[in-house]
């Protein structure tokens, strides 16, 4: 349950220190408790708070996708997103993605397929393809490319990175 | 050379998993913005609201009281500037608009423009801090275009800059260039056909989905170090120290793994400001631009205007060229216009030509490198300009490109001639692909066919390779890895010891751990880089010799090394791989690190060709383009690692494709950027593109020693003008403008429309 910590009251109109609260949440099937600002971003609190810099800030708008983190299935940007709103929320961020040490396959393929140049486009892909495959687990091209419209890469064309779902989505349909 | 019997190579052309592959995925990659210290401060940077203004005073006292901010600079704190010019990457620079441009001095000159930062102990402290700061501006009159700029009377700029045709007169226009050949007005009278065209595109962002960042800190000895995403350690030190008035030797640049560059992180704008409030303050502290500061005020690349005109005989050859181009350079000298007026002829084998060229000033930021600058515009002129004269010689397009093409001893615009070059064999990969074969049916769909060149540089890379105690071994350079590079690197290591790709360990070093290496872009990392690593790894080879001679007591020439075993002729000698070897290391005269450094000379040291095909199909009522199918052909002289040549290939494309059809910079009448965010500033989506089929033509560079040609950059410049002759092919529509938006093409394919029905009812 949030709890407000105290305040040291205005200091020149602005607060010495802001109101911090205590949000409890499950993050990569991890329990989790952290104290962050009402102001700061699920993002900011992935990256600067619990240390999760997998997650990564491209626009803060919504737009590109980067910070795409999986809350109850869905994937949502983090950027867009209070860290006192992931109280009592199940978050899976590209840090939990493997099992293990053992690579999901659609890591494994955006290796095996060159699906990354940069690689600051992936964590956010890896989520929403992820989302994707756990709902829809034989895409074709087309919804692949649908779904996948919310994520910005400027290094590939996305053309190896669709191939990369694709080849996923075949090796889990397998059972790998 | 370790190369297999049969000749083929065993590790060079195959496609292993990247090395930082597993780290990358999993989200363990330090990227500049992911780097944290103890005490770090964070950093904000106050902007210019403004696109032309005098800055007649900065107060910061009220900011400085504020609980949590510990510094702030301004201009102020920074030493005065040399009025120079140098050479950093692929643009020029001088140092003084550099300082000008890290923190305005008296004049804000776009919006976007930085005033001042501020160092406080949480990022959301200092933004509210930068709401604080006085500033005392007294606005003028922004001048936004190349032709606003030119007039006579134009609002000038900057008070000081002088060009040598305009004397002793303040001037907007920083330089006039002219490249000449023969006589083109006796060119173009001996033509059949002329075709003249004046062409205007849109100023556009490399845009990187990685904004820049920094994180500096200063010792009290001096001695400063500075963590950011970035092509170039090397430079990033260079231009800091310039701007700063320190010694090289004070700064180490580590390069973090960097969120995409395309040349927009080839120069300096967090990093030196980090440094100045690192040192005010003695704590570490880390900048980050948000997008909106990155897409106002880093360095996007030229928007033009390109008048051409060329003419050709009736069996299509060209008689002759003549081009007229204004680039934008924003707000300080240094657009890429030298480069645009070099390669808008460069595939062709012309007689008669002229090219003018000027480098402009306006208010808005100063432009950057991105992807084979000033290249992209002109194709999109003499591209579409040629496919007018193929067709008014009912040629095909690409046949008409083949019976202009430049090949071996053609002279180029400046330079030698051609060495050995790929133009025409990449040309007709197109003609031979499976896409052009095919035939494109349906209303409002055509296809459309443009090539592109690109210099490509060589400059300078240093390279170690150390064997270690197992046998396996380091290869250590300073090129930024990009693209991939890292992998290349290891390849071609692994490839002269005969080693597994995966016993070689890639490192990307900092400016103190290895020898100057100069920036990743330029299309030199694989050329020059894999230059010196190949060295690098024939001198441990070298050495290795020289311990295998010691051990059979016998001299280093009578040891052979083929398919990775070092042999030698005599009783009980048995042949030794690296691994074996390497346990000898110690005793037969200790640890053995292989080195080289090039200098591989300036551009066109391997140049490049590539060949776009796209089919479009383009709604009658929206004058949206949708690309059905899109090939590119191009020559990489030998792909080291073929996935990563071909991600050039698709990445290159897919920004031409954006260039083509959404992005643009949208100013206001005041000079405000009105689309700064990613929503207005409209890149392609995974849903714009289909796939993109790719032809690696390998043509191999007589220079290098793989036959290695740079492959970053050149796919970027054919898009815009294939996407223009597609749409002609679809519409009718002839466009002389970038982006080929929605609304700009169907005001166009209205226009046309119109002016048919007219010309249906006359003749009647």
């Amino acid at each position: 349950m949030a709890q407000k910590a105290k305040t040291n009251g205005k200091v020149n109109g602005h607060h010495a220190h802001s109101h911090k609260t205590r949000v409890e949440a499950t993050i990569n099937g991890e329990n989790v408790e952290f104290l962050c600002e009402p102001r700061q971003s699920l993002l900011e609190v992935l990256r600067d708070v619990l240390e999760l810099t997998g997650s990564k800030e491209g626009c803060l708008t919504g737009d590109c996708g980067a910070c795409s983190v999986i809350i109850d299935g869905r994937t949502v940007c983090s950027c867009l997103m209070f860290g006192v709103e992931a109280d009592g929320k199940k978050i899976t961020t590209v840090e939990g993605l493997a099992n293990g040490a053992k690579l999901h396959p659609l890591q494994q393929k955006f290796l095996e397929d060159a699906s990354l140049q940069c690689g600051i486009c992936t964590p956010g892909f890896l989520m929403s393809a992820k989302a994707l495959l756990d709902r829809n687990p034989n895409p074709s091209e087309a919804e692949i490319r649908y779904a996948l419209a919310g994520n910005l890469c400027r290094c590939t064309g996305y053309d190896k990175i669709v191939h990369a779902v694709l080849d996923a989505a075949k090796v889990m349909q397998a059972g790998g | 050379m370790a190369e297999s019997s049969n000749g083929h190579y065993k590790v060079i052309g195959t496609r292993p998993i990247r090395h930082d592959g597993i780290d990358k995925v999993t989200g363990r990659a330090k990227y500049g913005a992911d780097y944290a210290f103890p005490g770090m401060l964070f950093g904000k940077v106050l902007r210019s609201p403004h696109a032309h203004a005098i800055i007649k005073s900065i107060n910061v006292e009220k900011a400085l009281k504020m609980p949590g901010v510990k510094a702030i600079v301004t201009a102020a704190d920074l030493p005065e500037a040399e009025d120079k010019v140098e050479q950093v990457g692929e643009a020029a620079m001088n140092p003084r608009y550099l300082s000008m441009n890290i923190l305005a001095h008296s004049k804000a000159l776009y919006d976007g423009h930085a005033i001042a930062a501020v160092a406080a102990t949480s990022p959301h402290i200092a933004e509210e801090a930068l709401r604080l700061i006085e500033v005392d501006y007294e606005v003028l009159p922004p001048v936004m275009k190349v032709d606003d700029a030119m007039k006579k009377n134009a609002t000038i700029l900057l008070p000081n800059l002088r060009n040598k045709e305009e004397g002793d007169n303040p001037t907007n226009v920083a330089s006039h260039l002219q490249f000449k050949r023969g006589d083109v007005a006796a060119g173009l009278k001996a033509a059949d056909f002329v075709v003249e065209r004046e062409f205007n595109t849109a100023m556009v962002h490399q845009g990187y989905i990685e904004p820049h960042n920094a994180v500096g800190i200063y010792n009290s000895d001096g001695q400063a170090t500075i963590y950011c995403s970035t092509q170039g350690a090397f430079d990033v030190r260079s231009m800091c120290a310039q701007v700063l008035g320190v010694s090289v030797g004070k700064i180490k640049v580590v390069p973090a793994e960097i969120g995409g560059g395309f040349g927009g992180k080839t120069t300096i704008y967090l990093e030196p400001l980090s440094l100045m409030l690192a040192k005010k303050t003695g704590h570490p502290v880390k900048l980050v631009m948000s997008r909106s500061e990155v897409l106002r005020a880093s360095g996007p690349t030229s928007g033009s205007k390109i008048k051409i005109k060329m003419g050709c005989t009736r069996d299509g050859k060209i008689t002759g060229a003549e081009v007229w181009m204004a680039y934008e350079a924003g707000a300080f000298p240094g657009s890429p216009v030298g480069a645009g007026a070099m390669t808008i002829l460069a595939p062709y084998n012309i007689d008669n030509f002229q090219v003018d060229g000027y480098d402009v000033v306006v208010n808005r930021p100063k432009t950057a490198a991105y992807r084979a600058p000033g290249a992209t515009n002109a194709a999109m002129a003499a591209e579409t300009v040629i496919d007018e004269l193929a067709e008014k010689c009912g040629m095909d397009p690409i046949d008409f490109r083949i019976a202009n093409a430049c090949k071996e001893g053609t002279p180029q615009i400046v330079g030698p001639p051609y060495k050995r070059i790929g133009f025409i064999e990449t040309v007709e990969a197109i003609k031979n692909s499976p896409h052009y074969k095919s035939e494109l049916t349906g209303k409002n769909r055509g296809r459309g066919f443009a090539a592109g060149f690109w210099f490509n540089a060589g400059m300078q890379s240093s390279a170690t390779v150390n064997i270690q105690t197992d046998g396996t071994a380091s290869v250590i350079t300073g090129s930024a890895d990009i693209g991939g590079s890292r992998a290349s690197m290891a390849m071609i290591t692994a490839e002269v010891l005969g080693m597994d790709v995966t016993d070689v360990r890639p490192v990307v070093a900092d400016t103190d751990s290895t020898g100057h290496t100069d920036v990743t872009g330029g299309s030199r990392t694989t050329f020059a880089t894999g230059m010196a690593v190949y060295n690098a790894a024939q001198d441990v080879v070298r050495q290795l010799k020289e311990r295998a001679a010691k051990t059979w007591e016998k001299k280093p020439e009578e040891v052979k090394f083929e398919d990775g075993k070092f042999s030698a002729e005599g009783e009980g000698i048995k042949p030794m791989n690296i691994k074996e070897l390497a346990k000898r290391l110690a005793r037969t005269g200790g640890p053995i690190t292989g080195r080289a450094q090039v200098s591989t000379g300036g551009i066109g040291v391997g140049p490049a060709f590539a060949a776009t095909c796209v089919d479009v199909e383009v709604d009658p009522d929206t004058g949206k383009v949708q690309i059905l199918r899109c090939t590119v052909a191009q020559d990489a002289g030998k792909a080291i690692h073929p996935s990563y040549v071909e991600g050039q290939m698709q990445g290159g494309t897919a920004q031409g494709i954006g260039w083509a059809l959404n992005e643009e910079y949208f100013y206001d009448a005041k000079g405000t950027l009105r689309n700064s965010g990613l929503l207005d500033y409209r890149m392609p989506t995974c849903l714009d593109l289909p796939m993109i089929e790719t032809a690696i033509v390998e043509i191999p560079n007589p220079i290098h020693p793989l036959g290695v040609r740079g492959v970053g950059e050149v796919s970027i410049v054919p898009p815009p003008a294939a996407v223009a002759n597609a749409i002609y092919r679809a519409t009718g529509v002839r466009m002389t403008e970038l982006p080929m938006s929605p609304p700009r093409l169907l005001k166009a394919m209205l226009e046309n429309r119109r002016t048919h029905e007219l010309q249906a009812a006359a003749a009647d």
